[in-house]
């Protein structure tokens, strides 16, 4: 049955994988429609005029409203769709605290993160070569820094991030730490904090987010053969 | 916000002076924050900003369009005012600008600011939409912006002017021509898909996506380009964006023209 809120997503993508599992979670009802970045399925002609401007993913179309960008995504479901409080409350100045969260997530979390998994596998996987060990290292200790610096500025005491009840920033932090995670990079070595809070919302979240991660690290086991029209700027939104 | 960091981190040295004259001549010219009429209003907001960072000055023009009092809190970044201990143990864990304290809740990062006050009433609604397709366009180039714009205008800028300021040497020509196309890339995307069909990013009037955008553009004037000379369509809106937020856009971005040697008539 056809939805009019269709959702497109590639699962190498962490923002995909985030909005993927909100959706499920909060039972909203949508067309799950798969790209393949490495096949360069979104730089088509059809997907920027169908689908979204910029080509990027992941991206909505809702009863034809074309809408890209992670939080924005996100925030156009809270507001128009029936999403559970928790994952964005305004309670105890939830929302900002997200909000000031995901805005920080973008600029060193998401940057490092990302870096890594281009050096380390998607550059190699394109030009079929060994990954380069200085980028390699390079994008390592950017990614130590801001793992500190996560735990840090973010965990606390409390269960989840933002207290005692699951939230968007769980789900999105968790999403991003699986992209080194997922590719062998040990994100728990000397941050007990950082281990405890991931067991926490990795339990939460229960059977959307194992699916979902199982794809997740299927296609990178998976993506041994295939075509390598993707580009490696696309991956990440 | 790398370009600050790394100018306090390093300290400012050989235009030292010249920088504290123009900032102090740009601070004696501000426009006074309006004084709250009601007594009952509990304190205003405190703003902690540097105009020389762009989203301290999109937000310090979004508060006077708003006519939100604020007492002003100026950091002077070349200073590294932000790096001590104090600031982040009293004023901002990030130890970045710009931050809020509004009666004891400490927030940073400029659109989480943005979305707290409009959430709270201090925004008006022609300038940041609460409902519907209007506010997610507005949020879509929010968050665009962040990872293309943003980050190429500064890398632009930072190696250009700020580097050489701070190291006394020059970057090689293919090191620039790198950052420019990357930069470019960014504005093509502005030109050819943003501005598509209308006056403004995100429909035919002023919003808080042109004013964050305009003030990341600006930051290469004191790199030395013009962005008006190759963009047509970004060269009209930011006529149209200067109009719509004067006086306050020329406030903000004084210190901008000082350096660059360039005002906002120059060229036009």
């Amino acid at each position: 049955m056809s939805q009019p809120l269709k959702f497109y997503f590639d699962f190498l993508n962490q923002s995909s994988r985030a909005l993927y599992i909100l959706l499920e979670a909060s039972k909203i009802p949508f067309e799950a429609i798969p790209i393949s970045m490495l096949k360069g399925e979104h730089l088509t002609g059809e997907f920027r005029d169908n689908v979204n401007r910029f080509r990027k993913l992941p991206a909505i179309t809702d009863h034809g409203y074309q809408l890209s960008e992670n939080v924005a995504i996100f925030r156009h479901l809270a507001r128009e769709k029936l999403v559970p409080e928790h994952w964005y409350p305004r309670r105890h100045l939830g929302r900002s605290r997200i909000d000031e969260y995901l805005a920080w997530q973008q600029t060193n979390m998401g940057v490092a993160t990302t870096e890594y998994f281009q050096q380390k596998w998607l550059v190699p996987y394109l030009q079929k070569t060994r990954p380069a060990d200085n980028a390699v290292n390079l994008a390592s200790k950017q990614l130590e820094h801001t793992l500190n610096e996560f735990e840090q500025l973010f965990l606390n005491s409390r269960k989840f991030m933002m207290g005692d009840n699951i939230s968007y920033a769980d789900l999105s932090a968790i999403c991003e730490i699986d992209q080194p995670k997922s590719i062998g990079y040990n994100a728990f070595q000397n941050r007990n904090k950082l281990a405890r809070w991931y067991e926490t919302v990795r339990e939460e979240l229960g059977p959307h987010y194992k699916e979902v991660l199982g794809e997740f690290e299927a296609k990178l086991k998976g993506s041994g053969s295939g075509q390598q029209q993707g580009v490696a700027q696309a991956v990440k939104q | 916000m790398s370009v600050s960091f790394l100018a306090s981190l390093l300290g400012l040295s050989n235009d030292e002076d010249q920088l504290q004259v123009a900032f102090d001549e740009v601070l004696k010219r501000r426009v006074p924050s309006r004084q709250p009429t009601n007594l009952r209003m509990s304190a205003p907001i405190r703003y902690y900003y540097d105009l020389m960072s762009q989203p301290s000055r999109a937000l310090f023009i979004i508060f006077r369009l708003s006519n939100m009092p604020f007492e002003d809190c100026v950091v002077a970044l070349r200073n590294g005012e932000h790096l001590t201990e104090d600031f982040k143990k009293e004023i901002n864990r990030f130890q970045r600008v710009p931050c809020i304290h509004d009666n004891g809740y400490k927030l940073a990062e400029s659109v989480a600011i943005l979305r707290y006050l409009s959430a709270k009433g201090k925004i008006p609604e022609h300038l940041y939409p609460k409902y519907f397709v209007d506010q997610s366009r507005v949020d879509e180039f929010l968050e665009w912006q962040h990872m293309s714009l943003r980050l190429t205008c500064a890398m632009y800028f930072r190696t250009v002017w700020l580097e050489p300021l701070l190291t006394g040497r020059t970057p090689s020509e293919a090191k620039i021509e790198t950052f420019r196309m990357q930069m470019e890339r960014n504005l093509d995307v502005v030109e050819e898909v943003w501005l598509e069909g209308k006056d403004f990013l995100t429909g035919s009037s002023l919003t808080v996506a042109d004013i964050f955008a305009a003030c990341e553009i600006e930051q290469t004037r004191m790199a030395d380009y013009d962005v008006r000379i190759k963009y047509p369509k970004i060269r009209a809106w930011l006529k149209r964006v200067r109009q719509s937020c004067n006086p306050y856009y020329d406030v903000a971005h004084e210190f901008v023209y000082k350096i660059s040697g360039t005002g906002p008539q120059a060229k036009l």
